[in-house]
């Protein structure tokens, strides 16, 4: 602030005030679930109703069915732990990638943090995600999954590194949607990908010995697994056993990348988004 | 903010300039992208806005008028930091409160409360401020009653004043206002004027993009013209204004008169001895026109060709308004002082004129020419031609006669106020 007060800048991704950026991502988040929440007769069941739904036919199908998760105990609570981690990457990232063209009235008309978009679709994905692995646990001590004290430490580091991935694309996705329209139909691809590159319905042990290491290239894949692991039995295979330092360092680097480009997209077309939509 | 001079610019816009890419062909997907990876989309450049500088001083409101395209929004949005501009400065000293459109953002599935609340985080409030203010917004809208009802069942009416009154609400120290004031029943129009006049009492400085020369003389202190993204003229809002209605003028008068304004001709009467060619408006230059600014000389005009020879025939105009009233009746009749026009040869053109002082209050007026002879007519053509009279004023009367005000208070009374 000087004599002449303070420079025009235009618009950017954060913002020249973090707390206004937070506070707006905040609202914005509330709102949509709130939106969510009250939106209809049966409210938020229907929020729930989705993975649970979800767990439910494939459980039928490939648990009871097809026998997909023989021999290992706890299995239904792992699918369902997957489920839902899986319904928030599709729901994260899923919102944010039409996001900003969704609220181009507001993008034209307000200056303000535009950042604040799709981290809000994310941040309305965590509120659901939050939500939803209070169903897990209410489950897993249902079925009698003990409690591994490690976990209180592990999971919610993996859980950020999810939310980092997650947040990371989005941003992507999101900035680059703006101008290449696409990329809708490609984060669905993406995502249908992704569920299947991941061991959700079968579990790691069922695939031959040399082809799980390359598995744990994709991130989520080792998220989810070690998540399994730690959180509801020790005995599934922990990523970290399988001897793949190689592909676990690409995936790190993975979600480390996916950050840094995501954010520097959209740093880059933030004060021009205005004008493109 | 004390310790500051108060005298300084609350604004400073130093050279700031801003073109857009407009495009040849849109790429649109990444797979055209992919698939054509050499062929660099090609594009021009439209300068939206040439390389601008001024002031507003604090406590200012100013003024920014142009016709549409002229750059004026573009240089709100770059001021309110929506678009980027490619080079300048701007320094804006104090809270900045922008609104492009009224209710921008309003979530039509929340209540209003709810909504008022996101709109001042969005403008910057934090939460805690936005939710003191919502009993205000709410009371300055008059929508008590409705405040829980979901915004999407709100008539368009209420929408308006909740936009408005978020807008008014929000503590700013400049505030960019664009197109946002002929909104509303005549009620909430006072509110506003009251409350525009509220915030130029306060102190407040505000920069008001608007097509309303009334409001731009009205509040304005100063005001600036901007012509194809350049500024044209800075000063006098009434100044201003004149030069602003000018210009759209000429360049109406250089384009094609546009078809909606040729009224269908409603009914012709009379034996045809004569005919009524065309008619037309002029205006202080004597050049034909669609549009007449108040308080010039203009001219009714037509052309009549005789069939036959017609001796004394009596030429008129009635001009009515859009309430169809009769506002001016002329004829060739004051013109003979009872001695008769004259003999006309068939065959003869004639332009019959008739010149006066442009006093009609603002609207669209249509003429009807005639020339009748003995309590017959000749040839009459109904509301053949149309105009519309412009003004930086506006008017319920019929006409807007020129006038003077006194105020003269009797003895006892002032004494009594001393």
């Amino acid at each position: 602030m000087t004599a002449l007060g303070a420079l025009v800048r235009g618009p950017t991704a954060l913002g020249h005030d973090p707390a206004r950026f937070a506070r707006l991502t905040w609202t914005l988040a509330v709102t949509q679930f709130k939106l969510k929440f009250y939106g209809s007769a049966l409210g938020y069941i229907w929020q729930l109703m989705r993975p649970l739904l979800l767990f439910g036919v494939l459980y039928v199908v490939f648990s009871v069915a097809l026998n997909f998760g023989e021999g290992l105990e706890y299995f239904e609570v792992m699918l369902l732990l997957g489920v839902v981690l899986y319904t928030f990457v599709s729901e994260g990232l899923g919102s944010a990638v039409n996001s900003i063209v969704e609220r181009e009235n507001l993008v034209r008309k307000v200056e303000f943090p535009r950042m604040s978009i799709p981290a809000a679709a994310v941040l309305t994905a965590i509120f659901n995600l939050g939500l939803n692995l209070v169903v897990v646990v209410i489950f897993a001590i249902v079925s009698g999954v003990p409690l591994h004290p490690e976990m209180l430490l592990q999971a919610p580091l993996l859980l950020l590194v999810l939310i980092a991935f997650v947040l990371g694309l989005s941003l992507l996705v999101s900035a680059l949607f703006v101008r290449y329209r696409d990329l809708k139909p490609m984060t669905d691809v993406f995502l249908q990908v992704l569920f299947y590159a991941t061991p959700i319905l079968y579990p790691l042990e069922t695939l031959p010995e040399n082809a799980r290491e390359w598995f744990m290239l994709n991130p989520f894949a080792v998220v989810v697994q070690q998540m399994r692991h730690v959180a509801i039995d020790p005995s599934a295979t922990s990523p970290f056993d399988l001897g793949a330092g190689p592909q676990l360092a690409v995936a790190g680097a993975i979600v480390v990348v996916v950050c840094v480009v995501g954010y520097r997209v959209f740093g880059r077309m933030a004060p021009r988004m205005a004008e493109e939509l | 903010m004390a310790a500051m001079e108060a005298s300084g610019p609350a604004v400073l816009v130093d050279g700031l300039h801003k073109s857009f890419r407009l495009p040849h062909e849109r790429v649109h997907t990444l797979k055209e992208r992919m698939l054509h990876p050499l062929h660099r989309a090609t594009h021009e450049n439209f300068r939206a806005l040439s390389p601008l500088s001024f002031e507003v001083k604090e406590g200012e409101f100013f003024g920014i008028v142009g016709r549409n395209g002229s750059g004026k929004s573009t240089l709100l949005k770059c001021l309110a930091g929506i678009y980027r501009a490619d080079g300048g400065q701007a320094w804006i000293r104090g809270r900045l409160s922008t609104f492009i459109e009224l209710g921008v953002g309003f979530n039509m599935d929340l209540a209003a409360r709810d909504n008022i609340v996101i709109n001042g985080v969005m403008l910057g409030l934090s939460p805690r401020e936005a939710r003191r203010h919502v009993d205000e917004v709410i009371a300055f809208a008059g929508l008590e009653q409705f405040e829980d009802l979901k915004v999407k069942n709100y008539s368009s009416g209420m929408l308006v004043r909740l936009g408005f009154s978020v807008l008014i609400h929000v503590d700013a120290d400049v505030l960019l206002i664009d197109e946002v004031l002929a909104v509303g029943d005549a009620q909430f129009q006072q509110k506003c004027h009251d409350q525009f006049t509220a915030i130029r009492r306060a102190g407040k400085t505000v920069l008001l993009v608007t097509h309303d020369m009334g409001a731009v003389e009205r509040y304005c202190d100063r005001a600036m013209l901007l012509e194809q993204g350049e500024m044209t003229m800075l000063g006098d809002p009434h100044e201003v204004g004149m030069h602003y209605l000018q210009v759209n003028f000429e360049r109406e008068r250089h384009e094609p008169i546009a078809a909606p304004t040729e009224p269908q001709e409603s009914a012709r009467y009379g034996d045809r001895r004569a005919e009524i060619m065309r008619t037309w408006f002029e205006d202080a230059a004597g050049l034909p026109a669609s549009s007449l600014a108040h308080g010039q000389p203009c001219a009714l005009c037509a052309e009549v060709v005789f069939a036959e020879d017609v001796d004394d025939p009596i030429f008129g105009f009635n001009l009515h308004s859009n309430a169809d009233h009769n506002v001016l009746a002329a004829s060739s009749e004051r013109l003979d002082a009872g001695e008769g026009s004259g003999t006309f040869r068939a065959g003869e053109h004639v332009t019959f004129r008739v010149r006066f002082d442009n006093l009609l209050a603002p609207g669209r007026y249509e003429v009807t020419p005639a020339v009748a002879r003995g309590g017959a007519w000749i040839d009459r053509r109904e509301r053949l031609a149309s105009v519309v009279v412009t003004s930086t004023h506006s008017t319920d009367a019929v006409v807007d006669l020129p006038y003077d005000v006194s105020l003269e208070r009797s003895q006892n009374s002032s004494e009594a106020l001393a």
